[in-house]
């Protein structure tokens, strides 16, 4: 996984709550086998209307995406998070996230950022009175800079440390391979065995 | 923490996964009893794990179904969109590949990921249990800890048979009383999201506790840990009890002999301490509980059956009521309408929500011998393939067949609409299903949530109903009595 430290672009002002995982991507899209190139499939609804925040020219090529609350809810999908990673999009900003959704983006390298909903209501304000701002959302200090304002944001360090490193979880984990082997050899035998087949 | 502590189930779940114990904020690295895998999800991980040149660690813990993208008619021809083949075939290499037990279409042991996984015997209590789908909450339903991960967390199960996670808090949700007949499981996990919303559950596990869920069915309380996740919750659960054991008694994975003994021996205190406290607490009276329906796009935008669509005017929060003017924008439906004036095109009977068995049985005993109204069309997908034959053995294909509607092969179907199996645009349905997103079971397509009774009593009349309506019509009470759980 790259490392992120300071994302700084375009920031889109979303004033949508309950964004679902299926407004993100539509199930028809989860038919690939692929992990990458759902750039076309993001918002797919929404995007065939005209007057939809993506399709206005300002915004063609958006890094940061200000939400409204319970942001990825729904389905476990995490095409969800290759779909906004493949449009551009580096980080999100919203005062609640889905639980699956936001684990999925710290796997990927998208930054998940968590601020009262009154800073995104003030950020809001900023990014539509001055259409096609730039901002920067900086993981080291935990700050959202819009103009001269800051507002700090919300991240569990180890989430935070990871994207930083850019470290692998696989790895991390192996790291620990011995003691997983010794839980195994300690597991009860009336727990569950798919094989061989009963 | 020490073991004389008060605990709730979760905790103690938790506690008997335990690898390593994150320190300075690091998160816990907790072992995976089970492993459910579909066609979905999965592509992508196992991709991962040729690129690391990784094994699966355990494939004896692992099993594969194909359920979502799967087409419920013609199943013995190859499937027609090249994508979705592509999607099914990739499964079964990989499984190949990696020495990994599938059910493809066409074994009895096929489904919804979820419904399979209980019918084996293989979800069982105090054991942990993922998939990557958020309704492997349902699990929870037996006393086990059992959540929906990404395709990078499936890859890391693959490789590691664990996840690095941070503990859940808890909170309990006690349901006390006795549902009137006509009210269902169905109805009390609406109630519960509508009550403490989409969000209400983030972070939480959820622990469904009281007399109206220790009297449900095991397909009752599968329900209800299902639809946990659309309060926000990424588990739910029910400590075990006799009919819990009753049902895993005899299953093809369920522990034989000794091994059961030693099960039970355990089983029986996975219950939360007396004196443990959850960081929250949410209380429904299940004597007041009526049908529940949802008007809106989101699962948590419900109501009574007998109340009316409500006036977003009247919601406070800003964003609730953006949501909800849009959200009647998407649904076409004016404030103040009456939900029973609500007119259905479409009745989806299934999901793994609802279509098991005993789903099909209620929606059975309410549809037998009558005919569907005019213009609905009526599809019943069962879970598996093993309890597509079970409700054959019963009659129930004749009876949906006599009664107008479609009686298809088993998988996720028109829940999601990634198969065929959609919705035009604009067309309304009474489902049986979780989600009530827009888009979600056809581009435009209109959903409202229900219990298999209201769909059943949908069906017969058109509009949004339930038994209670249809006794009404009769003048006669008896007529639902058996249909009820």
């Amino acid at each position: 996984m790259e490392a992120v430290t300071v994302i700084e672009g375009v920031a889109v002002p979303f004033r949508r709550s309950n964004v679902d995982t299926d407004q993100i991507i539509p199930a028809t899209f989860l038919r690939r086998v692929t992990k990458s190139g759902y750039e076309d499939a993001l918002f797919y609804a929404w995007r065939q209307e005209p007057d939809f925040i993506l399709n206005d020219p300002v915004y063609a090529n958006p890094s940061i995406l200000v939400a409204g609350p319970d942001f990825g809810t729904g389905s476990s999908r995490e095409h969800a998070v290759w779909a906004l990673r493949d449009y551009g999009f580096r980080a999100v900003l919203s005062s609640r996230f889905g639980d699956i959704f936001r684990g999925n983006a710290g796997k990927q390298g998208l930054l998940v950022a968590q601020l009262t909903e009154d800073d995104i209501q003030s950020i809001w304000a900023a990014l539509e009175a001055q259409p096609g701002m730039s901002i920067t959302v900086d993981l080291q200090e935990r700050e959202v800079r819009v103009g001269d304002t800051r507002y700090s944001f919300e991240i569990d360090d180890y989430t935070r440390w990871r994207l930083l490193e850019g470290l692998d979880d696989v790895g991390l984990t192996l790291r620990d391979e011995a003691r997983i082997t010794e839980f195994e050899s300690r597991r009860e035998k009336w727990r569950p065995t798919t094989l061989p087949a009963r | 923490m020490t073991q004389q502590q008060p605990r709730t189930l979760a905790q103690k779940i938790w506690d008997d996964h335990l690898v390593v114990k994150g320190e300075d904020g690091a998160p816990d690295l907790i072992y995976i009893d089970l492993h459910l895998i579909h066609e979905v999800t999965s592509p992508q991980a196992f991709d991962g794990l040729r690129l690391a040149g990784r094994p699966v660690r355990r494939p004896d813990l692992t099993i594969a179904t194909e359920d979502h993208n799967t087409p419920t008619i013609d199943i013995d021809k190859p499937i027609k969109d090249p994508t979705s083949r592509t999607q099914v075939e990739t499964l079964r290499k990989n499984a190949q590949e990696f020495g990994i037990r599938l059910h493809s279409l066409g074994d009895i042991e096929q489904g919804i990921v979820h419904v399979v996984g209980p019918q084996l015997g293989l979800t069982m209590p105090g054991i942990t249990v993922v998939c990557g789908d958020s309704h492997t909450s349902t699990h929870g339903a037996f006393g086990a800890m059992a959540f929906g991960i990404g395709t990078s967390e499936v890859e890391h199960v693959l490789a590691t048979q664990t996840l690095p996670l941070k503990p859940f808090k808890t909170m309990a949700i006690n349901v006390e009383g006795t549902l009137r007949p006509g009210v269902t499981a169905k109805d009390i996990i609406l109630a519960v999201i509508a009550k403490i919303g989409t969000g209400g559950g983030q972070g939480y596990v959820l622990e469904y506790r009281g007399s109206a869920i220790r009297s449900l069915s095991m397909e009752g309380r599968m329900t209800i840990c299902n639809m946990s996740i659309e309060a926000g919750a990424r588990a739910g659960l029910v400590a075990p009890d006799e009919t819990t054991f009753e049902y895993l008694r005899g299953r093809p994975h369920a522990p034989q002999g000794e091994d059961w003994d030693a099960a039970m021996a355990y089983w029986k205190t996975l219950r939360t301490d007396d004196d443990a406290v959850f960081d929250a607490e949410v209380f429904i009276d299940a004597d007041r509980l009526e049908p529940f329906v949802t008007w809106g796009t989101n699962p948590g935008q419900g109501v009574s059956l007998s109340e009316s669509v409500p006036d977003p005017a009247q919601i406070e929060d800003p964003n609730e009521r953006a949501a909800a003017q849009r959200a009647l924008e998407y649904m076409a439906l004016e404030p103040g309408t009456p939900m029973k004036e609500i007119r259905v095109d479409t009745v989806f009977m299934g999901s793994c929500t609802n279509s098991r068995l005993d789903d099909l049985r209620a929606f059975a005993s309410i549809i037998k011998g009558k005919k569907k109204a005019d213009g609905v069309r009526v599809m019943v997908v069962p879970g598996s393939a093993r309890v597509r034959i079970e409700a054959e053995a019963e009659g129930i294909d004749k009876i949906v067949e006599e009664f107008g509607g479609e009686w298809r092969f088993a998988g996720c179907s028109m829940c999601l609409g990634m198969n065929e199996d959609q919705m035009a645009p604009g067309e309304r349905s009474a489902s049986t299903s979780n989600r009530n997103f827009e888009g979600r079971q056809g581009k435009g397509a209109r959903t409202h949530l229900v219990s298999p009774l209201v769909a059943a009593a949908t069906a017969i009349r058109g509009t949004l109903s339930s038994p209670w309506d249809l006794e009404a019509d009769a003048g006669s009470p008896e007529l639902v009595q058996e249909g009820v759980r």
